[in-house]
Order: structure tokens, then sequence, then C-alpha cells
């Protein structure tokens, strides 16, 4: 049995902001049910009295003295942008009339 | 044709300082065999021949007025286009960021040019480094320089290949779960995966930041040692970077009596090439004349290493490439109605079909009902193969196994099926998930192929496995000269991702 339908695809898609083709989710639908299956075998390992380890470095709230430091120029910071404007980056319209 | 690009790093350095050849002689010929191999291979993105001019000039004239310099001095490398390099472009193998000029240099990189190292410019990879045969570039496949109809290996493909065609003489990679040690055990090349914080990953573009590292692709041991002392050390600006000690160099040559050497058994996989499992298995045997105690051992968990990698690597990628949204920098889709729409055409547009698939698997394993089942079992799967290796590592000064399961296959064999795709990297993966250091030594050839040896050990022990990687060297003999001899190649293939 697939462990992800079509729907499912499209759905993921519209979460990783991905405006995805209808060929390409019969593509995807497929492969992504392949890797579901293989990587589904971590389900196979006694893992009932093991904590989880997200990181291998043993530190914890790395802070440094509250002091302006070296920062990046504005104008570099704005250079790789798209459509900077005004000092900022434009976007197109975020919220529709009546929203 | 001869060119001084050939040689190693330590005998370059030599001659360097007697004077016997230039850094701008030696950057000339790395740029003249780039320029003339470039298109047979497809290695380098960006080749900025202009810097290193200038930056050889100025190692040269520090060498005239007496200045001391270092052993990377004058030295011509490449480095990973994942890496960021102030005013030269940087992609990351991904159309997204087409035409991207960094404002900054990466903290290896800034190291690397401290050290007086020549850049030459940046190398091809997989999109974002996801992938195991530099395929998945967006900006076409590299080939193999010993066979131009195979891959290189990846996703550090681009510099395995600018070392093993002698267009540069060193290379910086990246390894997340093998991207370092697989296309450098492909290509013919000693390469080390430091412990993770080790080296500062500041400007390195994030894939998944648990286990992303950087590290040194050489022709041998001892300019491994070289180049990881120079990018190696503590950097405010990544707080997961560490302070240790990095000499690596000293004790290079003190043997290998009596170090007690485990074979994971577990690395030998069901699926592995035999002619692959013999040659390592004959480099096993030169460990034992060293005068080494070796000793068969089992990790189990390491079979389940693949999986928990496959949830664990594309979950943090899923969150690291929401940057890449079309806002502040990189490929914006035009005329979208609204941002969303904006921030999805951008996206669908800008990023391969691997990228697409591993922010999906990634997106669902983080989603909420799904997980428990996958990433947070896959967590604890980690755990499980970390603490196997620390009591391996009650027994064991060092473990050793195959660094791939098959040498460099055919473009094209693997790229329709990302779960073969990703049994290639089915012996680096359990390393990656712990943070230890991993070393890769060519031993021997299978099919006329190379094929790697992996040493690893617990974190901080790079001198010691750098130290069992150079006795297997000097024993194994393997011929590291680059190869440009590719007339008895199969002609180069239709660039993939070409437009």
């Amino acid at each position: 049995m697939a462990t992800i339908s079509r729907e499912e695809v499209a759905h993921l898609a519209r979460l990783s902001r991905l405006a995805v083709t209808d060929e390409e989710i019969d593509m995807f639908a497929g492969q992504l049910d392949t890797i579901l299956q293989a990587v589904a075998r971590v389900g196979e390992v006694d893992v009932e009295d093991v904590p989880a380890t997200s990181h291998n470095v043993d530190l914890v709230n790395v802070l440094r003295d509250d002091v302006i430091d070296a920062c990046l120029d504005r104008d570099l910071a704005l250079a790789g942008a798209p459509d900077p404007f005004s000092n900022r980056f434009r976007v197109p319209q975020i919220l529709a009339e009546g929203e | 044709m001869e060119s001084l690009a050939d040689r190693t790093a330590h005998e370059l350095s030599g001659m360097l300082a007697a004077g016997e050849v230039s850094a701008v002689e030696l950057t000339k010929d790395a740029l003249g065999v780039i320029e003339r191999t470039n298109k047979a291979l497809n290695s380098f993105l960006t080749v900025s021949d202009v810097q290193a001019m200038s930056a050889a000039k100025a190692v040269d004239e520090a060498r005239a007025r007496g200045e001391k310099l270092g052993p990377m001095a004058g030295i011509p490398v490449a480095v990973k286009d994942v890496l960021v390099t102030k005013g030269v472009t940087t992609t990351a193998g991904s159309r997204i960021l087409e035409g991207f000029v960094p404002p900054y240099d990466a903290t290896a990189v800034q190291r690397l040019r401290q050290a007086g190292a020549i850049i030459v410019g940046k190398t091809n990879m997989d999109e974002f480094a996801m992938g195991s045969s530099n395929e998945n570039s967006g900006f076409g496949a590299v080939h193999h320089p010993w066979d131009l109809s195979r891959v290189p290996g990846g996703s550090s493909g681009g510099s395995a290949a600018a070392v093993a065609a002698g267009q540069a003489v060193a290379a910086l990679g990246t390894d997340t779960g093998g991207s370092i040690r697989l296309p450098a055990a492909f290509c013919g090349l000693v390469a080390i995966k430091p412990t993770y914080g080790r080296v500062s990953r500041y400007g390195l573009i994030a894939f998944a930041s648990s286990l992303d590292q950087v590290g040194p692709m050489t022709r041998d041991v001892t300019d491994a040692a070289t180049l990881l002392e120079a990018i190696s050390g503590h950097d405010p600006a990544d707080a997961t970077s560490l302070e240790d000690p990095a000499d690596f160099t000293t004790g290079l040559d003190r043997g290998i009596k009596g170090l007690r050497v485990g074979i994971v058994k577990e690395l030998f996989t069901e699926g592995m090439e035999p002619e692959v499992a013999a040659a390592v298995r004959r480099g096993i045997d030169q460990l034992v004349s060293l005068g080494a105690q070796v000793e068969e051992c089992s990790l189990p968990s390491f079979k389940y290493a693949l999986a928990a990698y496959h949830v664990i690597a594309p979950a943090e990628a899923s969150s690291n490439l929401a940057r890449f949204d079309g806002v502040r920098y990189g490929l914006r889709s035009p005329d979208a109605r609204d941002v969303t729409e904006m921030m999805m055409r951008s996206r669908e547009e800008g990023f391969g079909d691997e990228v697409k698939r591993r922010i999906m698997v990634g997106t669902y394993a983080l989603s909420a009902g799904y997980y428990d089942a996958y990433y947070d079992k896959a967590q604890r799967v980690r755990t499980v193969v970390i603490r196997e290796l620390e009591a391996a590592y009650e027994n064991f000064d060092v473990l050793v196994g195959p660094t791939a399961p098959c040498v460099a296959f055919k473009l094209g064999d693997r790229v329709n099926d990302p779960v073969a795709m990703y049994l290639a990297d089915i012996a680096t993966i359990p390393m990656s998930l712990a943070g230890i250091p991993a070393i890769t030594v060519p031993i021997g050839l299978a099919d006329g192929l190379p094929v790697g040896l992996q040493i690893f050990g617990p974190h901080f022990s790079e001198a010691q496995i750098l130290r069992a990687a150079f006795a297997l060297e000097q024993s194994a003999g393997f011929d590291s000269r680059p190869r440009r001899d590719f007339a008895h190649s199969a002609a180069p293939q239709a660039k993939p991702g070409q437009p």
C-alpha cells in the first residue's frame, strides 16, 4: 500500500511553498512513496528508552557580550536583492483587498 | 602535458621556498589545465583567474620581502561552490542562486586566504550538496577524469574531479553524509571529514546544520593534514565550532604498531561490489602487516543509519532552505499576484527535483501526524549509533571499512531511482550522524577504478586516523598523479542541467 497519496503530495508541496505541476505530483508521489517506505525502517529499532539526539555538540545557549560588533554594511546586504527599494526588500502584495 | 600543479602541496611548498618555482608560475599552470580540460569535466562553475593571479603575485612579493609563509602559501586550491566567497559568484549548484555574489567570505575561505592559498575557482556540486553523483547540479553533471562516461561522485564532485585532473593541487569540499569522502574515493583521492565543530560552518550554505562539515580533498595524507590545520579552529561566528589544538602533521609518520583496529562488518553491505570488498580487504591486510592489531567487530545500528539520515537531513533541509524565497537574494519569479505566489513560483523554478523531494520528505517527517514515527525515531536511532560507537572505542583505537560499496558508476545509471542513489552513501553516513572524524585513503583499483578505505575514530581523533591513513598510503603505493588522458573515455554526454 502506498504511504502517501497524490493529494498528500499536493498538500506537502503547498506547505513547502513549491508550485509543482500536475506531472510533477505524479512523479513525486511515486518517488516519495519509495523514499518514505525505505526510511520507515527507523521504526524497526528498539528505542523505547533511548533519548533523542538533535546535535553532536554539547553546547547550550552560547552567548556573547551585548556589545555592538562589526556587521554587514546595509548596501552590501541589499546588493543581491531582486527588488530593493528605498533601503528595503520590496515584495509583491502581502494582503489582498478586504483581508 | 606536464603541469606544476600535478604535484602535491608539500612538494610544491618546498619548491616555492627554495625559489625553484613561483606562485605565479604555479597558478598559471593550474589555470591553464582548467582552460584545457574544464569543457570535458565541467568541474568548475566559476574560474577566478584574475583574483588568483593577483593573489599569487602577492605571495611571491611577500616571499621576496622575506616574510615567513605557511605550507599552503602559493598553492592553487579549488573551493566547492557551497562556501561563500566575497565578490565571487556562489551558487551552491542551484539555479535559484545563479549569479549570486556574496558580500563576505566563509570562515574556511578566509583562513585559506590568510594561509596564502590561491583560490583558482568554485567547483560544481550536487544542488545544495544533495546527491552522490554530482548529476543533481543545476549547471550540468561533472565527468570523472579517469572515465568521462562515469560520475565523479557527489556532492563535492567538482572538487574531486579538479584535484584528480590537476586543475588544482587541493580542494575544499563539504560533507553532510559522505559528500567529501565518496567523491574522493571514486576519484582516487584522500579526504577527511573532520569532527563536527572542528571547522567553522560560517558561510557554508546550510543543508543539514547538525551534520554539515567542511574538509580537505587532496592527493595525499600529508596534504590533507596540512590543509585541515589551515582551516581548523574556533570561530565566534559559528556557535557550534570548538577549540581544540590542530596539529596533524607532527608525528604523521610514527607508524601504527599496536594500533587496535576494528573492522566494522556491517559496512560490508549485501549489495557491495565483490571487487571493491576484495580491494578493501587487501588494504586491511596491509594494516596487519604494518603491525596493527586487527579484529572484526559489529555495530548493528549501522544498518539503520541510512534511513535515519534520510529523515534527519531532509528535515533540517526543509527548514534551512526556507530562506530561498525570492526576497533577499537569488531568483525571483516575475509577475506573481501576491507574495506567497511569488515564493512558490520562485522555488518551483529555482530548485531541481532532488531538492524538491528532500524538502517535501523533510516537511512530511516534521508534520504533526508523522513526527513521532519518523523524526523522533530517527533522532533516537542516531543516539543508538553514537552509543554503539562509544562502546566500540573502548576496545579499538580506530575503526575501518569501505568508503563506498561500489566504484564510480556510469552517468545516468541512478538518476531516476533516488533510493539507489542514496545507497552510495551507505558506508559514510554513520560517522556523519555521530559527528566523528573519518578519512578515506585510496588503496587500489577495482575494475580499473579507484577504491577508498575508510578509517574513523572518536571525536577529535584526527591526528590518529591521519597517522593510520599515512601508514596505509605508504604501503599501498597508489598512483595519485592527475589524469588528463581523456582520449580512451566515452564522449561526454549531454549536460542534463543545461537549458
